[in-house]
């Protein structure tokens, strides 16, 4: 001990310290931290609920409490449904990582069928909007132009004419709809998540989603045509503002100076 | 102020001697700070070596020549792209390839025809800087003299100040006849009378959902979601569905009644669904990006924010009065309108009140 | 085409084909002595020159362009239900304006393009006036005999704005439409014949089926007519006026050096007609521009988040979103003053700007002609008062587009909302004061060079171990060109008693004027420029270091 404490003015002290420190945090985080390995094999059906209680258990319960009662970090889960979760979990907004103006979208840390487990729990806890099928959310046999219109009737004043997101007040937005899993993006409709109202059936009906689905699969998927070349964002004005003076005016600036230039003159070296 | 370049393949003896462009005017002794005059005109390698000038040629012609090959470019892509041929090309990603060839084409036949003329002018017109004299703009005296003369020869030829009956009833006619041209502007438009002041909005006019087009009931309607609204018997197709739906349009929220904080508000919703108008009270956009959890409705355009669980009243920007609500009970399972707005929805005016 | 005299004239004279045809249009126009006085007139090179060229040019193709789409577009409100090659708008109703504007995109060959650049044009068109003006602006070039044509070319300016705005709104898309709406409100915040003139525009109540078909006569015919003469006196003044010139070695304010009309400002004026028609087709090849199919035909229910004007009107916009919601009621009657403020502080902004160069001209008792070009930081005032109206200018801009900074900055759209009302006012007060520090750095820098010469970046050891760094003197231009610049004295009041003793009665504009003029030209602004002794004196004495 009197060999510690001697040099515990060592210039490297700190340094050991900090390492230690870093060591323990992250031996702690791995130890308690949803481990994906050592559940993803167990996926038994009749097991779903009670998996998904253990993981609620480590990975929720801290904020919507430990029977989904909710606290005062999180609201309560009972009669969210499974298809909240699905989309909470599944595009990585929960768990949350740290409080602010609004959960961004991130990697999911669970996988898909611990995803189903915690599902299967939460919906166990009170009755809400089942996890839609695949033939509820795919643009097979959608109407387009009905999507289109109501797109823009009910979700274009957030999230922009084709999806690529807004602002809202205090720093809240709504976020870009590029890349979103169509299922998500149906259950984000009926679940209303975070600020986001809910449409549920008796306001769009689930033909009315899917059109809307399908709609953004047109203007807003891998492969959407821009005829007229870059989309900017697909922002409107302000980038096209930015990009002609920038590019438009810059390039035209730069003509002009060779324009005026004058010729070299032969000279003696 | 001049660029200098090197030009080994032309022989020594003919390039001028170095000098600078200030070695003609040397620093002069009584005022170092006088204009030196204009520098001696100095020759470009074109001037003086035949070769640089006919490969100059050279380039101003493959500039008019790539311009005709774009041209023929531009008609063949014309011909040969159908107009709906998307192709993906990184950076710019899946687009058509009709508006990308012509666009290039004509933009390369343009600009090569500018690029040449000028190339042209920059290497084999003359550079040689000259001086032109400026004139002063304003005019002799002795001019001016004249052509006030003139003008108060005329003036009193025409006797314009002394007899002051023709010349008050000129002004007179001359400012009277544009009224005419007023006059005519009258059937621009109706008059106003109260049109800016009801809506479609009437005692038991069913709240039909926009999306659906169906009849909504309450339990169609769960907190925290957000329903488009408008009146029973307004179809798409209607001739004057756009003028009707710019003042009709309704949103439809459920607020927890214990959250709603203004009686009012509590009195005219139905077990907490209240019915808000959805034309901003500033200049009249669509207003409905509803956050659920705050109960504040942001308008996109300038955004003015209103708060739905407070009887609309604007919390930040530039609107200056609440969002009108609309008084709704439910009759037969449905929801309709007890009466009209009470006031008139969307940006004030002068009359409003 | 010949006729008989000149045919006989033909076979005597033996003059060539082209000198006959010029001799037929001399006899009825004169063009001999109209191309005498310019054939050969001179025109100074300068990049920044040619930005009005940018302006002239774009205008000429929006013109070209825009003849071509009035083939294919239908100024109608009549309504359809859209059946065209759009997939994803199958279906839905529109009106026949946005009808025919999908058909330009998708099924007329090349109308996509040319659509784009039109209205790339018209974004660039006003981006070059806008940077045209500022370099007219900053170089004092709009001072006598200019004063004029400054005014032609900011009403050209102010036209422009309204001309693309009635442009962006013909499509009936729902972002344009979104902005005809709010050109509703304003016209409805006016007092007293608000409403009037609200139903007289629309030809009814909002929408109605008249505002596509009247902004449409506007938009082609009424303000680019009224332009078309303007920008004519616009270039028979810069002809008339001869063209500035930036101060150099034989350039004075009697003479104007450059090059010839005839042939090189010819070949390079019209060649660069071509480089930017060239320029902006390559643009619209490439970058896509109000891409309406994406947008949607517009109906007063639907709205989407972004919806802004075009980047002209964006400084309007930003006086609009920022305004605190202020409205009076009283006597049964209404004042939105949170739309009537904005709108009255939009024009006074660009009055501004447009009355600067008469209230410089009084300030300073300024009354001779100016052709050689001020350098900026010769006029610390003027830099300042320029700099300052351009950071009003773009605080306006970030408040018009401040749900797009909020989501890509990841900031909070009620703190950049505060942050432009309060930069609004703070901002270009700053900017003033720091450009007058700015440029009264660059004088004493100038002063020094004229005095010490250039810093050559040479280092040399001198024998008793001291380092100099060597400094070459100036070649006679450059001295000029630092030293040519007027140094104004700031107007006196004169004596209180006159030369028969009586007291002088001053009047309060001209107490004013002096007080101005101090603030313009006084001690704080002017870093005295060398004078030939002090130079002498150095460059005598000791050397250059």
């Amino acid at each position: 001990m009197k060999k510690l404490s001697a040099r515990r003015r060592h210039p490297l002290a700190a340094l050991v310290v900090l390492l230690f420190a870093l060591a323990v945090t992250g031996g702690l985080y791995a130890a308690f931290a949803p481990a994906d390995k050592a559940q993803a094999d167990d996926t038994a059906q009749s097991l779903a609920i009670k998996e998904g209680k253990k993981l609620y258990a480590v990975g929720c319960a801290s904020c919507h409490g430990t029977g989904g009662q909710g606290s005062s970090d999180g609201p309560s889960l009972v009669g969210v449904g499974a298809a909240a979760v699905d989309f909470q979990v599944g595009t990585g907004r929960m768990p949350a990582q740290q409080p602010g103006a609004q959960v961004p979208r991130k990697t999911p840390i669970y996988n898909q069928a611990q995803i189903d487990q915690l599902a299967a729990y939460v919906a166990s806890l009170g009755a809400g909007p089942a996890v839609p099928g695949k033939d509820q959310y795919s643009p097979d046999g959608a109407d387009v132009g009905k999507g289109g219109e109501l797109f823009r009737t009910n979700c274009a004043q957030c999230h922009n004419f084709t999806g690529k997101g807004g602002a809202l007040t205090d720093g809240k937005f709504a976020p870009t709809l590029e890349g979103v899993d169509p299922k998500h993006i149906y259950e984000a409709m009926q679940t209303g998540p975070q600020n986001m109202p809910s449409f549920g059936d008796g306001t769009l009906s689930s033909e009315n989603k899917k059109d809307i689905v399908a709609y953004l699969d047109a203007v807003n998927g891998d492969d959407t045509a821009s005829p007229g070349g870059l989309d900017l964002g697909g922002l409107g004005p302000v980038s096209e503002g930015l990009f002609g003076y920038i590019f438009g005016l810059g390039a035209l600036v730069a003509v002009a100076i060779w324009v005026a230039a004058r010729t070299t003159k032969a000279k003696k070296s | 102020m001049s660029e200098t370049g090197r030009h080994a393949d032309v022989p020594e003896e003919s390039l001028p001697s170095e000098r600078t462009a200030h070695d003609s005017a040397p620093v002069k002794a009584d005022n170092p700070f006088a204009d030196p005059g204009l520098p001696a005109h100095e020759h470009r390698i074109q001037d003086i070596d035949e070769k640089a000038a006919r490969r100059s040629e050279r380039v101003v012609a493959y500039f008019f020549l790539l311009s005709m090959l774009a041209t023929v470019a531009f008609i063949a892509s014309y011909v040969v792209f159908p107009i709906d041929k998307i192709v993906f090309i990184f950076p710019l990603g899946h687009i058509s390839a009709l508006n990308l060839s012509l666009g290039l084409t004509l933009g390369i036949a343009l600009f090569a025809i500018g690029a040449g003329a000028v190339h042209w002018a920059r290497t084999l017109m003359s550079d040689e800087e000259v001086a032109d004299d400026r004139h002063p703009i304003e005019a002799e005296p002795e001019v001016k003299a004249k052509v006030l003369a003139d003008f108060a020869q005329g003036a009193k030829e025409s006797g314009f100040g002394r007899r002051k009956l023709i010349r008050n009833t000129m002004f007179g006619a001359l400012a009277l006849v544009p009224l005419s041209g007023v006059v005519l502007l009258r059937d621009l438009g109706p008059l106003p009378e109260k049109k800016l002041r009801g809506t479609g909005w009437k005692k038991g006019i069913r709240l039909v959902n926009q999306s659906t087009n169906l009849p909504l009931r309450p339990e169609d309607i769960a907190v925290g979601s957000l329903t488009f609204a408008k009146p029973e018997g307004l179809e798409d197709d209607d001739e004057e569905f756009n003028n009707k739906i710019a003042k009709d349009a309704l949103m439809l929220v459920r607020i927890q009644p214990q959250n709603i904080k203004d009686k009012q508000e509590l009195e005219w919703s139905h077990e907490g669904i209240v019915a808000y108008s959805k034309i901003c009270t500033h200049v009249g956009c669509p207003i409905s990006l509803y956050e659920q959890q705050t109960h504040h409705v942001l308008c996109p355009c300038h955004q003015s924010t209103f708060d739905l669980s407070d009887g609309g009243r604007v919390i930040f920007g530039p609107a200056g009065h609440a969002l009108p609500q609309l008084h709704i009970t439910v009759k037969d399972g449905y929801l309709e309108a007890v009466s009209d707005f009470a006031e008139p929805v969307g940006p004030s005016f002068w009359e409003r009140g | 085409m010949s006729n008989e005299t000149s045919a006989t004239t033909t076979r005597r004279g033996q003059a060539p084909r082209g000198e006959r045809i010029a001799d037929w249009a001399d006899g009825r126009l004169g063009i001999y002595s109209l191309a005498k006085a310019n054939m050969r007139k001179i025109f100074p090179d300068h990049w920044s020159f040619m930005l009005g060229e940018v302006a002239l040019y774009s205008f000429i193709i929006i013109i070209l362009t825009g003849v071509y789409l009035t083939l294919f577009f239908h100024p109608s409100m009549a309504e359809v239900v859209y059946h065209g090659s759009y997939v994803p708008m199958h279906g839905i109703r529109m009106t026949q304006a946005f009808e025919s504007t999908l058909n330009i995109s998708f099924d007329i060959r090349g109308g996509l393009l040319i659509r784009q650049i039109h209205h790339w044009a018209a974004l660039i068109f006003l981006a070059a006036m806008m940077v045209h003006m500022m370099r007219v602006f900053f170089t004092g070039a709009f001072r006598k005999p200019r004063e004029v044509n400054w005014l032609f070319g900011f009403l050209l300016l102010v036209l422009g704005m309204f001309t693309g705005f009635t442009g962006y709104s013909l499509p009936d898309d729902l972002l344009s439409g979104t902005g005809v709406r709010f050109i509703e409100g304003v016209v409805l915040a006016m007092p007293l014949v608000g409403s009037y003139l609200q139903m007289f525009i629309f030809g009814g109540e909002f929408p109605g089926h008249d505002i596509i078909p009247r902004f449409f006569t506007v938009h082609v015919l009424l303000l680019p007519g009224i332009m078309l003469g303007l920008l004519v006196a616009h270039l028979i003044l810069v002809f008339y006026h001869k063209h500035t010139q930036f101060p150099g070695a034989g350039k004075t304010n009697k003479n104007v050096v450059g090059m010839p009309l005839l042939p090189v400002y010819m070949a390079k004026a019209g060649g660069f007609f071509f480089l930017v028609f060239g320029v902006i087709s390559v643009i619209a090849a490439i970058a896509s521009i109000n891409p309406v199919w994406a947008i949607g035909p517009y109906r007063p229910d639907q709205v989407s988040t972004g919806a802004q004007p075009d980047w002209y009107m964006g400084f309007a916009e930003g006086l609009v979103r920022v305004m605190p919601g202020w409205e009076w009621n009283f006597w049964g009657h209404t004042i939105n003053f949170g739309v009537l403020i904005p709108i009255l502080i939009f024009p006074l902004v660009l009055v501004a700007i447009a009355v600067y160069p008469f209230i410089e001209s009084w300030v300073r008792g300024d009354k001779r002609e100016h052709h050689i070009l001020d350098r900026p930081r010769n006029a610390p005032t003027r830099t300042g008062f320029g700099v300052a109206w351009l950071v009003a200018y773009f605080v306006m801009l970030i408040g018009g587009g401040n749900d797009l900074w909020a989501t890509h900055f990841h900031l909070s759209i009620n703190s950049i909302t505060w942050f432009v009302r309060i930069a609004f006012f703070v901002g270009p007060v700053l900017a003033f004061i720091a450009t007058k520090r700015v440029c009264m750095g660059l004088q004493r820098r100038d002063k020094d060079k004229v005095l010490h010469g250039r810093e050559s970046g040479i280092i040399k050891r001198l024998p008793h171990g001291e380092f100099v760094e060597v400094h070459e003197p100036l070649s006679q231009e450059q001295l000029h060109v630092l030293t040519q610049h007027e140094q104004p004295t700031p107007l006196e009041l004169g004596p209180e008693l006159d030369e028969n003793g009586v007291e002088r009665k001053v009047t309060r504009s001209q107490k004013l004027r002096a007080k101005l003029s101090k603030a313009y030209d006084g001690e704080d602004n002017i870093i005295p420029k060398p004078t030939v002794e002090e130079y002498k004196e150095i460059s005598s004495g000791h050397g250059h270091h």
